[in-house]
């Protein structure tokens, strides 16, 4: 093992900022990071063992002890629930025989829960050994069980390939697109190149101009303008400016990303190009979540391409000087590390952790130098900005919300998939559009944003309105919403909290029991109220975006279905005044053998 | 210096000076202004997890431990609403731990427990969590007993051996992160470094081994005067 790990640790020039790559490797040779490989990495690295194993613990797909040589991650977001997780997942535990969060005894399947793998029009999903495997059925567990037992090659079970590019010999998915609307930003006829060439031409101050000018804000969820994003990182005068593009796609019910990486990576990596243009950076950093680390050779590949077309490495498209090349970094499963600081700290080998703010990426990031992070789609969408106009980007949309989004829309609606819209479409028109009916709520935004009843549903989808990062859920009427939803997605939130900042990691875990009391039909009024009181902490103390949403699934079903929850309270009691002195006494009655005198 | 060439700002009606460069805490401190906080610690990076030291400007909350002060600034810090939010959280630390205060041996000298009498936290307003936590006793000089850790950072920024971490955080999220200790390391720690770490901690997490209850009631550190009150006086 010794030799194993240090030729690993080498190849990454024993470098600690490329601890990530490392257990990377180390997880996918030995299916685990075992005690001893760690204790190697922190000798060579110069580092405390605990200090390493605080970066391992951190992720979700990187583990200690064996994940088996099958190691199911199934779904478990709200809309992989709807779609029949639950029957799913009991046939796994049925017909491999053990429970969810545990490995076979000869170790040959693990079975895991996992967050959202971005899947959301295609569930039940799972992850196993790192291929996707869509719509599941009890009957297909039964196959995919018996193909584990005949030690069957895991892409062998893919027995169909999804649309498009997924069929592409370097991906070999089963995922499909779902391209349902295609919009004159992002899905446009183009040529590749041409708007590189044509930036080449431009300084770097005018390349900010035009995308200043466009108004296009970000598109990851904060909807800052890039273009001003853009002009302070260059302001901010380091020695080196970073451009990282956020792949993460994290948020549940997002799933726009998947579709661009797949169908569109020239698009993208010219965005980033431009990018990189604009702000003097040589090097640009794709971080893709793992969960779609089944395209990655794939974008390899296309990356290839572009430096076989003088597009990328030196002297981009003839131009001295225009230097710029572009690397993947996987990360390990953590919603937080979509969070741009924590993204940052993934990147140089830490536990994902959001930094405290001043300074900014913009001013201090990537290896504490000017760093500008962009959504995928925001990095997109600029190629076509520069081959258009700003004016003609402008045109579409509201006045304080331009061009076109994507949306990722999923839940009880006849055609999921992804739509690209004109900023300003109404909830209602969104709600025909997919084929939705008898509708109770929609979740605009993922479990982040909001939960809105139907007498919202005229309002507009833009920043002046609802905005949302393009996850979309629509919510039918005969859904428990507490419990399929409010309940699923504050559990999403204690999972995936990094724990840094007190009330993010305890009042998360106080307010889901407060709820649950609630749904068990033990509330009184003052719960709901205390609830919505305590909710509200969580928005003014936390550090970053993560906690100071973790309460909206229960602050916006509180304010926007009330009855739900006062349908609930049993009581017209202040208090709970009573409790069952039999059962308290139970347990030390059994031990010493009393029986309780009442 | 004088103050022309300093940064002036308000809190709490107060009007103050600052040198270029600190942050809101340090600041209002040299100015006689006691902001509540528990994981800053002079000299080490703040890591900013309590979030007790909330201020308010312009209607927008801030961290006045990593928050640089800023020309003009007009900041809200002893108001009712901050406080009563401060000390939800400090209600929050004591469900989500295993605090036995009479039996501790921090007891009077734990800055938790001091905020707690600051704020008259009577009970809390949250329900016992009595979560199942751990204690490590494998060093020579200290042990470490998360019952009473409040994951405030302090440890993992401060305490080192040879440049490494002695104290790290492991896994993540409300309900699995903890603290641990290297144990290893923790070994090599002498006597006097024992004696430093267990004085970084603000709880009685971090305890010294065969030292117990040091000084009799009445002549531990809060015993007398609340906590901040130092600052205040001068
Ligand atoms: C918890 C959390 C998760 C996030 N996840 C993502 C993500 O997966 N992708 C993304 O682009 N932005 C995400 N963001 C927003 C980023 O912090 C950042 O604002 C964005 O990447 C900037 O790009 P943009 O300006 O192009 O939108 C997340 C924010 C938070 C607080
Ligand atoms: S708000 Fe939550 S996720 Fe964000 S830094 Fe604080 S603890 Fe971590
Ligand atoms: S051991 Fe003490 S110093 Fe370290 S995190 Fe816990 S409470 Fe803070």
């Amino acid at each position: 093992m010794k030799e194993k790990v240090q030729n690993i640790v080498k190849k990454f020039h024993n470098d600690r900022s490329r601890l990530m790559d490392i257990l990377l490797d180390i997880q996918k040779d030995f299916n685990c990071i075992p005690d001893e490989a760690a204790s190697i990495v922190a000798t060579l690295l110069n580092m405390s063992k605990v200090d390493v194993n605080q970066t391992i613990s951190f992720y979700h797909f990187f583990s200690k002890e064996p994940v088996g040589t099958y190691a199911v991650y199934l779904n478990n977001s709200a809309v992989a629930c709807m779609m029949g997780r639950e029957e799913v997942a009991r046939a796994f535990e049925e017909e491999v025989g053990t429970s969810f969060n545990s490995v076979t005894e000869d170790g040959l399947i693990g079975l895991w829960d996992t967050s959202d793998i971005g899947m959301n029009d295609q569930e039940p999903a799972a992850i196993i050994n790192g291929i996707v495997f869509t719509n599941l059925t009890p009957t297909r567990v039964k196959e995919i069980v018996i193909g584990f037992r005949e030690g069957k090659d895991i892409s062998e079970m893919v027995d169909k390939y999804g649309d498009g590019q997924n069929s592409n010999e370097l991906i070999r998915s089963m995922v499909n697109n779902n391209i349902r609307k295609k919009g004159p930003v992002l899905f446009s006829e183009y040529e590749v190149g041409m708007a590189i060439r044509n930036v080449a031409n431009y300084s770097p101050e005018q390349t900010i101009e035009i995308i200043k000018n466009s108004n296009i804000r970000g598109r990851g969820g904060a909807g800052f303008p890039a273009g001003l994003k853009w002009e302070f990182c260059c302001k901010s005068g380091g020695e080196e400016i970073y451009l990282v593009c956020n792949a993460d796609e994290g948020e549940p019910g997002t799933f726009k990303e998947r579709v661009i990486l797949t169908e569109l990576p020239m698009l993208l990596f010219e965005g980033m190009i431009i990018a990189g243009y604009a702000l003097n950076a040589k090097e640009g950093i794709l971080y893709l979540r793992y969960e779609y680390k089944y395209i990655k050779d794939y974008l390899e590949d296309v990356l290839q391409q572009l430096r076989n077309l003088n597009l990328l490495g030196n002297n981009i498209a003839g131009k001295g000087g225009f230097n710029f090349d572009i690397r993947i970094q996987l990360g390990a499963g953590a919603y937080v590390c979509g969070e741009e600081s924590g993204l940052i700290e993934s990147m140089e080998g830490k536990r994902g952790e959001p930094r405290n703010r001043p300074p900014f990426p913009v001013q201090k990031g990537y290896k504490n130098m000017p760093t500008v992070i962009n959504n995928v789609e925001t990095l997109s969408s600029v190629v076509k900005i520069i081959l258009n106009s700003p004016e003609w980007f402008k045109a579409m949309g509201t006045k304080e919300s331009a061009g076109t989004k994507l949306l990722s829309i999923s839940g009880d609606c006849k055609h999921p998939g992804i739509y690209e819209i004109e900023w300003g479409m109404t909830i209602n028109e969104m709600l025909e559009m997919v084929g939705a009916s008898s509708v109770q709520a929609v979740q605009v935004g993922g479990p982040s944003g909001v939960c809105i009843d139907p007498s919202q549903f005229a309002r507009s989808i833009s920043f002046e309105d609802l905005p949302t990062g393009g996850a979309m859920i629509v919510i039918g009427e005969n859904r428990d919403l507490l419990k399929e939803f409010v309940m699923n997605y504050t559990d999403f939130f204690i999972e995936e909290s990094c724990g840094s900042c007190g009330p993010c990691r305890s009042l998360t875990v106080i307010l889901r029991n407060k709820l649950q009391k609630i749904m068990d039909g033990k509330g009184v009024k003052a719960d709901i109220d205390e609830l919505y009181e305590w909710g509200n902490y969580m928005k003014q103390v936390n550090r970053c975006g993560l906690g100071q949403t973790a309460a909206n699934p229960i602050l916006t079903t509180i304010e926007n279905f009330r009855p739900l929850y006062d349908s609930l309270i049993k009581t017209d009691d202040d208090f709970v005044s009573t409790f069952n002195m039999e059962k308290a006494v139970a347990d030390s009655c059994k031990y010493v053998g009393r029986v309780p005198k009442l | 210096m004088d103050n022309t060439e300093k940064i002036k700002f308000v809190i709490d009606d107060k009007v103050c000076y600052a040198e270029p460069g600190q942050t809101i805490l340090e600041a209002a401190k040299s100015n006689g202004v006691y902001i509540p906080s528990l994981c800053y610690i002079e000299g080490v990076k703040p890591p900013g997890s309590c979030r007790i030291c909330n201020v308010r400007v312009n209607n927008r909350n801030l961290i006045a431990c990593t928050t640089p002060v800023a020309e003009g600034m007009i900041i809200d810090n002893d108001i009712p609403e901050l406080n009563e939010l401060r000390k939800a959280i400090v209600e929050m630390l004591f469900v989500s731990g295993n605090h036995f205060c009479p039996g501790c041996e921090k007891s009077g000298n734990c800055e938790l427990q001091a905020l707690a009498y600051r704020f008259q936290m009577m009970v809390p307003r949250f329900p016992y969590e009595f979560p199942e936590k751990g204690v490590n006793a494998t060093s020579k000089y200290i042990f470490h007993d998360r019952n009473r850790c409040i994951m405030c950072k302090r440890c993992i920024g401060k305490v080192m051996k040879d440049e490494k971490h002695v104290f790290a955080y492991n896994s993540r999220g409300g309900e699995h992160l903890h603290v641990v200790m290297d144990e290893e390391l923790a070994s090599q720690l002498t006597e006097e470094e024992a004696t430093e770490a267990m004085d970084i901690c603000p709880v009685g997490a971090i305890l010294k081994k065969e030292r117990g209850y040091y000084s009799p009631i009445g002549h531990r550190k809060y015993d007398k005067e609340s906590i901040g009150s130092d600052i205040e006086k001068k």
